[in-house]
């Protein structure tokens, strides 16, 4: 089956979940201009880790099983080990700013836990 | 049991992600999916990780809800925020948790979820004191994101990895 062979709903479907998924995922980038400080920044693009992250996964597994016509649930496992691995990255980065902040003697470093 | 499946989540976890990436199933790829899930762990043999137990299912059922709708109502009020849309004053700041999860498995489900809910951000964890440093990004009253963690979090994880 070729694309253009979709269903309309399948085709709407599909377009309305990949735009909105990408507009929040746009949203966590402009925030990484709009906020402030470091700690700030990085809350911003959880939005597209997580929501964002979701609605492009179903954008795909709505394609992928209407053009199939059986459902193709292997997007899924995207979004497990997505959800699983960021906090490694995030945890990291959180760390090294606090490492420095504190060795710098930075009037607004994060107080010891 | 234990002698042929030493990691029976981790066995079930292969198997079922096997039959997802090879879908269609059909007798062979079951049966792969049977072999891998048999035959992988044994590889953790060396690694001698501390062995899992997870209790009360419908727990781990009703947190699930519970973050997803904490997860898309975090997602709205983070893009309020970045987009100029929340009105009042907004402070970001620290806040000190002390926890008594002290469970390797149940602090790892809670770093994903502290993580996965936009707004909240996992620094610094002391497992001498037990005491956990989170930024928030909306932080309004800092006593009640501890109480929000604790009972909303940490109750429901200590009753699954108890």
């Amino acid at each position: 089956m070729s694309p253009g062979d979709l269903p309309d709903w399948a085709a709407w479907l599909v377009s309305a979940l990949a735009l909105a998924g990408a507009g929040i995922s746009l949203v966590g980038a402009v925030g990484l201009i709009r906020l402030k400080t470091f700690y700030e920044r990085v809350h911003a693009p959880t939005l597209g880790a997580t929501l964002g992250m979701a609605m492009i996964l179903a954008a795909s597994i709505v394609y992928f099983s209407a053009a199939d016509g059986r459902p193709v649930l292997r997007d899924l496992l995207i979004g497990l080990f997505l959800t699983v691995t960021t906090p490694i990255t995030l945890i990291l980065l959180g760390r090294a700013a606090a490492y420095r902040d504190r060795s710098d003697g930075n009037a607004n470093a994060p107080p010891d836990p | 049991m234990r002698r042929i499946l030493p990691h029976p989540l981790l066995s079930l976890g292969l198997a079922v992600t096997w039959l997802l990436l090879n879908a269609p199933v059909t007798p062979a790829t079951a049966l792969s999916a049977v072999l891998v899930g048999l035959v992988v762990p044994s590889v953790m043999r060396t690694l001698e990780p501390e062995a899992v137990h997870v209790r009360a299912p419908g727990t781990i059922l009703k947190l699930a809800v519970l973050v997803l709708y904490d997860v898309l109502r975090s997602n709205r009020d983070v893009a309020k925020v970045i987009l100029g849309l929340r009105r009042g004053d907004r402070r970001a700041g620290f806040v000190s948790i002390p926890l008594d999860l002290r469970s390797r498995y149940g602090l790892a489900v809670l770093s994903i979820i502290v993580t996965a809910t936009p707004g909240t951000l996992w620094i610094q964890y002391d497992s001498h004191t037990g005491h956990l440093l989170l930024h928030v990004l909306d932080l309004v009253d800092g006593d009640e994101w501890v109480r929000r963690i604790k009972d909303r979090y940490e109750r429901p994880l200590m009753e699954v990895f108890s």
